[in-house]
């Protein structure tokens, strides 16, 4: 029991918490930002992978893990192209386009991968950190919270910016009623395409950071699938916090939180098997479901292409 | 106040030789109208006649193929709705284009340009405007939680929010009650008097000469009539009409004759069938406190009781959205009732669903033609009987009989005169009279007892619109009773021998339709009902 | 009611079916050069591996499941459900066969245990639908999400139960006991294909027949196109929604039977083939019908049969095979579009899919004008 209580056990598990909600919450408001707009990402899972793949190789060869996830960020852009020309463009089905992207990202990453450093094991480097004077000294807190890397600071802020930005700017406004009702949008003298192909492409480059911050500071290596669902959970985030941001980041903590438990118990000596961990968020996302199946809603044009004159 | 941009009185938007063609048909033929500040310019037509079509190119929503949109002298190219808004033409479109789930304010500021929202300025803006319209409202409240008429007053605000030199209002009354269409004409005055050019779309002659300065006339795509300012004052009421009706059915009119005029709304409506003696027919139908099990966002029927004899119509009015669906789908089994009781025939049907209920020969005929009362992707044929799914002799232990589904169905189009190229047709490329009729056809046929229909002529051409009501009257007049939910008032007044009023899923009234003062009566409860908890 | 001229909308159907599969191949080609590996040489191995000698047989055996989770998904497609749990599924009914099976075996005749084994998968993968299917049909709630996550919990569960109570105690790693040769299901005489392969065949014919031609295949149809009109006619759509996912979740997880009783006869822990991803493309293609899935399958069976060993010799992996499959669909979404256009041939979706769609505007101005 002491050891459960002792100061560098609460810092592991803070630190790994954070680590475990970083990635999630940021595909989760890039979602997030894509259902408000109108446009269901299922592609999500592949775009974080090739976000996850692309920071990695990045950083890799540049050295800095700055430019590692900014490399994360174009990568998941690019993924999310598809996204936007095949859908939000010509208004193709964005199901079968969501499934394609996870498909392509899933193997073309794998393929790669194994392709050029499976010979060779590599090395990401010491991470960045930012001490905080005064704030990294508080003991346990301010060694879990205040030693993180600057750019989990940069991710945060970025999250607070762009819910601010949702709730009180034109911007958002038109990008919430681009998914409330296109046509409103249309018919104010907005423009439906463009504001959608914004969201979009900012939901890929934030699911892009997602996979960057995941392979870079949570796992600090790529491997072939190593996102496992982690973007269908933040599907299943985004319709529960029902395009609320505050709630995506609180949701993604309680997410941090079921994960780090496993790894937690097994320091005092509770042996959890290594599936029943990686279940664990899956079961919490049903229950989730089945406790507030009433209040999952989304945005009412989700899913439907606009056209102009068509009801 | 100052509206930026006004027309100066007598400055115009001329219009010259709009042609719009849409595959197979020609929406606007060679159109050309002009359109001044200060006047309110009725258009008028029937559905079909390619008024929407118009207001579509004014509003940036189309581009014409051929012809030109001038402003004050200078031709413009409406390219987008963005431009039109640039030029001060604004528009409030029959359908509602308010987010539901946005404020009044966030639904002002829709389409703002600077970086952040800016409530106090749109505030400010919207008391301005709330002021030149004569109303009030509340800019923090839901869209979703507005009445229609409040909704419409959030519209017009929204479409002279850049400050407008042209408002365009498409089928404005439709929804309305009474009273809130005086409130409308109203608005629109003070509108008219800042200067404003308005345009106003009607099907309905009587508002037409009532509210407008000038009208013009499109029939089958093409400017038929235009009757000009001092023309129009210079008519009396009947003059004015068979100017009207003249250019609206030209040739036709002879054959149209009073039906026509009617239809059009030019007069009053008047019961059409002969009052029968309810009093002595059994009863068909009834309910007694029957409160609808709730699903999802609709207005329930709430504690409705009321009786259908044999043979007699019995109207609901009511505005739409209040309860009429939830009534009719608990009379047709598709919605339970979570208490009260319904009878028909004097057996308790409470409990029994949609397929025993067809059986007893309780009918529906829903309003959503296109997605609930039929499959579009599914042959005429097949949506002809596709209530009797399963059954002989059109199944058997289970398998489809083409030859049979096929006799049935070369029947019913014969005797509705659907018009469709074969049996084998898929339903959704049929036009919606068409698709009305086969609704018809399958609901009043194999011992139908009691139908009730909603909306059953909404968005019909005319000739469909007298067709669908004389089968209505010629089922009631062999005996069968039909409980008629509508919106439209001269529809009830024509079909029904009673008029029950819903409001809010509740019926508030009950009017005898026998002879003048129905409308005045009807309206009465709509709005009796209504004000004060309009919002 | 046959319409008109059907011979060439039939061959346009086929050019709207064929091209995006080659396209895909074509583009994926491209893809290979692009990272340095060999087109040619994979192309050549797929046909080598995957057909020459008796690898044709292998590709055969290899439709058999690939074959009846396309059935699966086209019962839930066509009823407008979008069930994407198919990987758990799957592998549920694979680890009943491979963990119950050596049980039942030891203990009955194969013929009698080969029953109980397809009885129970098909059962647990139809448990396994349910909470998606009550939370569709009650709250709404969208089965994709919800099929999708259960599928994720299925493989942890199946994982558990190979390394618990079904893992074999003769091996150290993690996986079930061999079932022997005898009890597998028999080879077709004079192959070796198992007769999982007629199964197969036979269910297809079936499915076809019932969906087109019954009273209940209509109902699907109905309630596939437009769930309020199912509503008005009558249907149960609770019911409808429960069945249509248990029938396909059920034969996904028979699939999985199958393959270990035919084929694979054990299961290693952390095992997913992934059939359900590569056979949903298929299943588009073949417009929901299960006859016409048939060749998509055949074509697939043999691309992965050989694409294991070729992608390895083009200096690839197994997992490329996920990039074809990704590109089949990005391809016919993009000839649906260009058909859409042109009014080629028929749709891929049924009608409440297409609808998301945008409406050409024949049929735009063809709606009533309200």
């Amino acid at each position: 029991m002491s050891d459960m209580l002792s100061a560098a056990f609460v810092t592991v598990f803070i630190a790994t918490v954070i680590a475990q909600a970083m990635p999630l919450m940021l595909a989760a408001v890039g979602e997030t930002l894509g259902e408000q707009a109108g446009v269901l990402n299922l592609g999500i899972e592949g775009v974080m992978l090739v976000g996850a793949y692309t920071g990695f190789v990045v950083t890799l060869t540049t050295g800095s893990f700055w430019i590692g996830m900014l490399g994360g960020a174009i990568g998941g852009v690019a993924a999310n192209l598809a996204m936007l020309i095949l859908n939000v463009w010509l208004g193709l089905n964005q199901i079968v386009i969501g499934l394609a992207i996870t498909l392509i990202g899933e193997g073309i990453t794998s393929v790669l991968y194994l392709q050029n450093y499976t010979k060779s094991p590599a090395s990401l480097g010491q991470q960045p950190k930012l001490t905080l004077p005064g704030l990294s000294d508080i003991p346990v807190i301010g060694q879990a919270l205040f030693q993180q890397s600057g750019i989990f600071w940069i991710c945060i802020l970025l999250t607070l910016g762009l819910a601010f930005a949702l709730a009180r700017t034109n911007w958002g406004l038109s990008t919430r009623s681009a998914g409330q009702k296109p046509s409103s949008l249309d018919a104010a003298g907005g423009s439906v395409m463009r504001t959608r192909s914004m969201a979009v492409l900012l939901s890929g480059a934030l699911a892009g950071l997602g996979g960057a911050y995941l392979s870079l500071l949570t796992t600090a290596t790529f491997s072939p699938f190593l996102t496992n669902g982690l973007g269908f959970i933040a599907i299943v985030i985004t319709m529960l916090s029902r395009g609320r941001i505050l709630v995506v980041m609180i949701t993604s903590l309680v997410y941090g939180l079921a994960v780090a438990v496993g790894p937690a118990l097994q320091v005092v000596g509770f042996t959890v098997p290594a599936d029943i961990i990686k279940m664990l968020p899956f079961i919490i996302v049903i229950v989730m479901l089945i406790v507030f199946a009433r209040s999952s809603v989304v945005p009412p044009a989700l899913g439907a292409p606009y056209t102009r004159g068509a009801r | 106040m100052t509206i930026a941009g006004a027309l100066t009185t007598g400055d115009v938007i001329s219009l010259r030789g709009i042609t719009k063609a849409f595959p197979g048909v020609i929406a606007n033929d060679d159109v050309s109208l002009d359109i001044v500040g200060g006047q309110v310019h009725c258009l008028l037509g029937e559905n079909g006649a390619g008024k929407s079509t118009l207001i579509s190119i004014l509003a940036g929503m189309q581009q014409p193929d051929s012809g030109t949109v001038a402003i004050g002298g200078e031709i413009v190219d409406i390219s987008s709705p963005k431009v039109a808004v640039d030029h001060g033409i604004g528009v409030v479109h029959q359908h509602s284009t308010l987010v539901p789930a946005f404020t009044v304010l966030e639904n002002l500021m829709l389409g703002e340009t600077g970086v952040m929202l800016d409530k106090k300025r749109a505030a400010e803006r919207l008391a301005e405007l709330a002021d030149l319209l004569g109303v009030q409202i509340d800019p923090h409240v839901l869209a979703s939680d507005l009445g229609l008429g409040q909704q419409q007053q959030v519209e017009i605000a929204k479409a002279m929010w850049k400050g407008s030199r042209l408002l365009i209002l498409d089928e404005p009354t439709s929804m309305l009650t009474p009273q809130a269409i005086e409130h409308l004409g109203e608005s629109i005055a003070r509108v008219k008097a800042q200067g404003l050019a308005v345009v106003l779309i009607t099907h309905k002659l009587r508002e037409a000469y009532a509210m407008g300065d000038c009208v013009t006339i499109l029939r089958g795509g093409r400017n038929v009539g235009t009757i000009g300012v001092d023309e129009l004052a210079s008519y009396t009421e009947d003059q004015a009409r068979d100017a009207i009706l003249a250019a609206m059915f030209g040739d036709d009119l002879a054959a149209a004759g009073e039906s026509a005029s009617e239809l059009a709304g030019a007069a009053e409506a008047t019961l059409e069938s002969r009052s029968i003696d309810a009093d002595t027919r059994p009863v068909r139908l009834e309910l007694r406190g029957v409160t609808s099990r709730a699903s999802g966002r609709d207005v329930e029927a709430e504690d409705v009781t009321l009786t259908v004899r044999e043979g007699e119509i019995l109207g609901i009015a009511g505005i739409d959205g209040h309860g009429q669906a939830a009534l009719a789908e608990v009379v047709a089994g598709q919605r339970s009732a979570s208490s009260g009781a319904v009878i028909f025939d004097g057996a308790d049907i409470t409990r029994s669903g949609v397929h025993s209920r067809q059986q007893l020969g309780v009918r529906y005929v829903t309003d959503d033609r296109l997605y609930e009362g039929t499959v579009g992707s599914m042959s005429v044929a097949l949506n002809l009987v596709i209530k009797r799914i399963g059954q002989r002799p059109f199944w058997r232990s289970g398998r489809i009989q083409p030859k049979a589904v096929d006799t049935e169905a070369r029947r019913l189009i014969d005797e509705y005169g659907i018009r469709t190229p074969s049996p084998g047709t898929r339903a959704g490329t049929l036009s919606g009279g068409n698709i009305q009729k086969i609704l018809l056809a399958r609901e009043l046929t194999n011992g139908a007892r009691l139908v009730v229909v909603n909306k059953p002529t909404y968005g019909l051409d005319l000739k469909t619109v007298r067709l669908v009501r004389e089968i209505l009257i010629d089922f009631a007049a062999k005996g069968g009773s039909v409980l008629l939910l509508s919106t439209d008032l001269d529809e009830l007044i024509e079909l029904s021998h009673r008029i029950d009023v819903i409001s809010r899923g509740r019926l508030v009234g009950s009017v005898v339709n026998d002879g003048a003062g129905t409308a005045e009566k009807v309206g009465q409860y709509m709005t009796g009902a209504i004000e004060g908890t309009d919002r | 009611m046959k319409p008109t001229g059907s011979a060439p909308r039939l061959a346009q159907g086929l050019v709207r079916s064929v091209v995006p599969v080659l396209l895909a191949l074509l583009v994926s080609g491209l893809i290979m050069l692009a990272i340095g590996a060999h087109p040619l040489d994979f192309f050549a191995g797929v046909w080598k591996y995957g057909i020459t000698g008796s690898n044709w047989q292998r590709s055969l055996s290899l439709m058999s499941p690939l074959l009846i989770v396309a059935i699966g998904l086209i019962v839930a497609f066509r009823g407008q459900l979008w069930n994407l749990g198919y990987n758990g599924q799957y592998l549920l009914g694979a680890v009943v066969a491979s963990g119950l099976g050596p049980m039942l075996f030891a203990v009955m005749p194969a013929f009698l245990a080969t029953i109980i084994v397809f009885i129970v998968a098909i059962l647990a993968g139809a448990v396994w639908s349910l909470i998606p299917a009550l939370l569709k049909a009650r709250y709404g709630t969208n089965e994709i999400i919800t099929s999708l996550v259960m599928s994720f919990i299925a493989v942890g569960v199946v994982n558990l139960l190979i390394k618990g109570v079904f893992k074999d105690p003769g091996t150290s790693t993690p996986q079930t006991t061999v079932i022997p040769d005898t009890d597998l299901l028999p080879y077709i005489p004079g192959t070796e294909i198992h007769i999982g392969f007629v199964l197969a065949i036979v269910l297809a014919i079936v499915a076809q027949y019932v969906l087109s031609r019954t009273s209940f295949g209509l109902r699907v149809d109905i309630f596939g196109a437009s769930p309020k009109a199912a509503r008005h006619m009558g249907l149960n759509s609770t019911w409808m929604v429960i069945l249509l996912f248990a029938l396909s979740s059920g034969l996904i997880a028979f699939a999985g039977s199958i393959d270990i009783l035919g084929q694979f006869s054990y299961q290693r822990a952390d095992w997913d083939p992934r059939y359900g991803d590569a056979v949903m493309p298929l299943v588009f293609l073949a417009r929901f019908r299960p006859v016409a899935a048939i060749p998509f399958v055949a074509f697939y069976a043999v691309l992965a049969t050989g694409g294991t060993l070729a992608s390895q010799q083009a200096g690839l992996n197994v997992d490329f095979l996920l990039v074809i499959v990704g590109l089949i669909l990005l391809f016919m979404t993009v000839t649906e579009y260009i058909g859409e256009r042109r009014r080629l041939g028929q749709s891929y979706l049924p009608p409440g899919l297409r609808r998301s769609l945008p409406v050409p505007l024949r049929a735009e101005s063809e709606r009533t004008p309200v």
